[in-house]
């Protein structure tokens, strides 16, 4: 069975309409980049995928794992294995990094009727997933992404995936704003996760992260549809020619 | 919405059975106290202290003065930390012996009844009673005034320090529907190098409608740490109208922590005169305030001397037709140079028929401090609801999340762990009712 089918997706957000007629289709297991202009509705397909209220569906389709994907809420979404890593992940004061980990894993599991994780095997697996990420004890006791850098909220980012399991996982520009060291660090922890039961969607608009997040399908948008799709060689040549003679072509 | 002041007649009778005795000078100032009320009468929303907060409907409710009531000991149960292995329980005004539980304190440590201390040290209780609660332009400090006759009394001698919290409980209530008013009063005198956490809590049974005008005094010495929390939770149908003095000398530390659950009608001043230098004052608070309830902040620092570091939170949760009003003045006098103040007022606004005005006095005469001050009102944030829920937690579960990390602030600051636990679970008991009543009506 395929992992998401996006079909003849139009998406408007603030009355414009910026997806008109996209079409996906992923399996588990695969990588597929999505690239394009800025503009081109990269983080559009990001955020209606994750259920973001200003991103309104108008016409179209999206089936994960064969079910009606629009027809859930984004928590549903999210409880049923679909994660998104924000371009721009939100500071929440006063809510400690690690707390609201723990009530969103338990939040997950109590909706598969998988038994509450306690406060030991959280620990646990907090201190196994976040050696890779080199997330330090302190970013987990201080308020969400408050006062973090930008690396850091990109390795939280991950983190969260890492502790999360998600079936589909969507990396909204990861790596924009990110330095050599944290764009490695970020891609090894995406790297540890790649699984034959589970699919990334990477949207970047750079080939720089690619080189280190290998993809299966690369993928341009311009003008809210897919107007090109290759393997990863696509990507290079992108890099070389730039996003001019895609809407040349 | 102004009305006309009616000096005449407040309160019925009430005024005319004041009570009597005590030494001269108690006589005296209760005397003052009620002529400054008659001359000051009721402020009205024409006074620029009051121009949020109308109170004049206090003054045709004809209260009786507040008698003892049966049923004390029950009254306790339900609020927060009245279990408190060190209490001074002040039943309608009047100190409860059989209640208050105020054995193994340090030497020299009192922690008692007011009207015990004016009859057995009256030459301490003078030195400082009176001292801070000017009553010119304050008529409910001057009501209390005149009324005053017992309440709670805490000292500490020079190096004393008393491990155990201090808590301070003012039961209200009425037998019977009367509608009664009390007028606590605290005085808290902190020697030289000395350090307590005092806890004053308001409680009252949840229907019964009265009034209660409190006045608390502090002294803090050279060198001291006093942390004072004030846990208000009156009846949703009382007058709570209150005002906390306190003032600190070289090197002192005071810290003020104001929880506002209860009350119709709620004022607190805070008045911090920072009179010594080196002195450290934190004043923080949080309110929630919901149906057609009023909170009313106003808390004043005065930077008297130099090197005085202010902090001063306050953050507010509204629903309903709430309102409330916050007015945070700074006061930097000419000789309180090197002066390190910050001031943060949020309020969080849960539904549209709430409101909140809020204002941040600045008035500073110095040329050399630190002043910052920022005040945001809102709704809780879009962006961080859809964060919370795309990671799998339901619109609720995210709401209540961030309400929580809102209050978290302030109540870590509660250095009192049964106190802090008590507090967190009222609060969001409380929170849990009106965000229910909030989701009705979406």
């Amino acid at each position: 069975m395929s992992m998401l089918d996006v079909k003849n997706l139009h998406v408007t957000a603030e009355g414009k309409e910026i997806l008109k007629g996209l079409d996906l289709h992923v399996n588990p297991g695969e990588v597929h980049a999505i690239m394009g202009p800025n503009g081109s509705g990269k983080s559009t397909l990001a955020r209606a995928l994750s259920g973001h209220p200003q991103y309104a569906v108008t016409e179209g389709e999206v089936l994960f794992e064969g079910r009606d994907l629009l027809a859930m809420d984004p928590d549903e979404r999210a409880r049923e294995g679909v994660f998104m890593a924000f371009q721009y992940p939100v500071e929440i004061a006063g809510v400690i990094n690690a707390n609201f980990l723990k009530a969103a894993l338990n939040a997950k599991r109590k909706h598969l009727g998988q038994p509450e994780f306690d406060a030991m095997e959280f620990l646990q697996l907090v201190r196994e997933k976040s050696k890779l990420l080199e997330i330090e004890d302190s970013m987990l006791k201080r308020a969400v992404n408050e006062g973090f850098s930008g690396g850091e909220k990109k390795r939280n980012e991950i983190f969260h995936m890492a502790l999360l399991e998600p079936k589909l996982a969507i990396l909204d520009e990861t790596d924009s704003g990110l330095d050599i060291d944290a764009l490695k660090l970020v891609a090894a922890g995406v790297n540890a996760m790649r699984s034959p039961d589970r699919a990334f969607i990477v949207v970047t608009h750079y080939q720089r992260l690619l080189n280190y997040i290998v993809p299966d399908f690369v993928h341009v948008l311009s003008g809210g549809r897919i107007v090109k799709s290759g393997g990863k060689e696509l990507a290079l040549e992108l890099e070389a020619k730039g996003y001019g003679w895609i809407d040349a072509a | 919405m102004t009305q006309v002041a009616e000096k005449p007649s407040v309160f019925g009778t009430a005024l005319d059975r004041r009570p009597q005795g005590g030494p001269r000078w108690l006589e005296d100032l209760r005397a003052r106290g009620a002529a400054r009320f008659a001359a000051l009468g009721i402020p009205t929303v024409r006074d620029e202290e009051w121009r949020f907060t109308n109170v004049t409907a206090l003054g045709s409710i004809d209260f009786v003065p507040a008698e003892q009531i049966s049923g004390a000991a029950e009254r306790l149960h339900g609020f927060a930390y009245t279990d408190a292995p060190v209490r001074a329980v002040i039943v309608n005004g009047r100190f409860d012996t059989t209640l208050s539980r105020t054995k193994g304190l340090p030497p020299g440590v009192q922690v008692g009844s007011l009207a015990a201390a004016l009859r057995d040290q009256a030459d301490i209780v003078q030195r400082y009673f009176g001292q801070l609660a000017d009553f010119t332009n304050r008529s409910f400090a001057a009501l209390n005034t005149a009324f005053v006759q017992d309440g709670a009394f805490v000292y500490l001698p020079d190096g004393a320090v008393v491990d155990a919290p201090i808590h301070i409980v003012y039961v209200a209530g009425a037998d019977g529907g009367l509608k009664v008013m009390a007028h606590p009063r605290t005085l808290v005198v902190a020697g030289a190098n000395s350090q307590a956490r005092i806890i004053e809590s308001y409680i009252g049974a949840p229907d019964e409608s009265y009034f209660t005008n409190a006045v608390s005094e502090i002294f803090v010495g050279d060198n001291a740490g006093i942390d004072h929390y004030k846990i208000q939770e009156e009846s949703l149908e009382a007058y709570h109208i209150a005002s906390l003095h306190a003032h600190t000398s070289r090197n002192s530390r005071f810290s003020s922590h104001s929880f506002t659950l209860g009350g119709r009608v709620v004022r607190n001043d805070v008045v911090a005169i920072l009179d010594g230098e080196g002195g450290d004052c934190t004043l923080n608070g949080l309110y929630l305030a919901d149906r057609e309830r009023l909170v009313d902040n106003h808390t004043t620092i005065d930077h008297a001397k130099p090197h005085c570091g202010s902090h001063e939170v306050y953050k507010g949760i509204l629903g309903g037709t709430s309102r409330a009003v916050f007015n945070g003045k700074i006061i930097v006098r000419q000789d309180a140079q090197k002066t390190d103040a910050k001031q943060t007022n949020r309020a969080l606004l849960l539904t549209d028929g709430a409101t909140i005005n809020t204002k941040p006095q600045l008035e500073i005469f110095a040329d050399d401090v630190k002043c910052t001050h920022g005040a945001a009102i809102g709704q809780l944030d879009e962006d961080a609801i859809f964060y919370l829920r795309a990671r799998g937690l339901t619109y609720g579960e995210a709401r209540d999340m961030l309400i929580h990390g809102f209050a978290a602030q302030v109540l870590e600051g509660v250095q009192v762990e049964p106190l802090r636990e008590a507090l967190e679970a009222e609060l969001f008991e409380q929170l849990a009712k009106d965000l229910a009543e909030v989701d009705l009506a979406r």
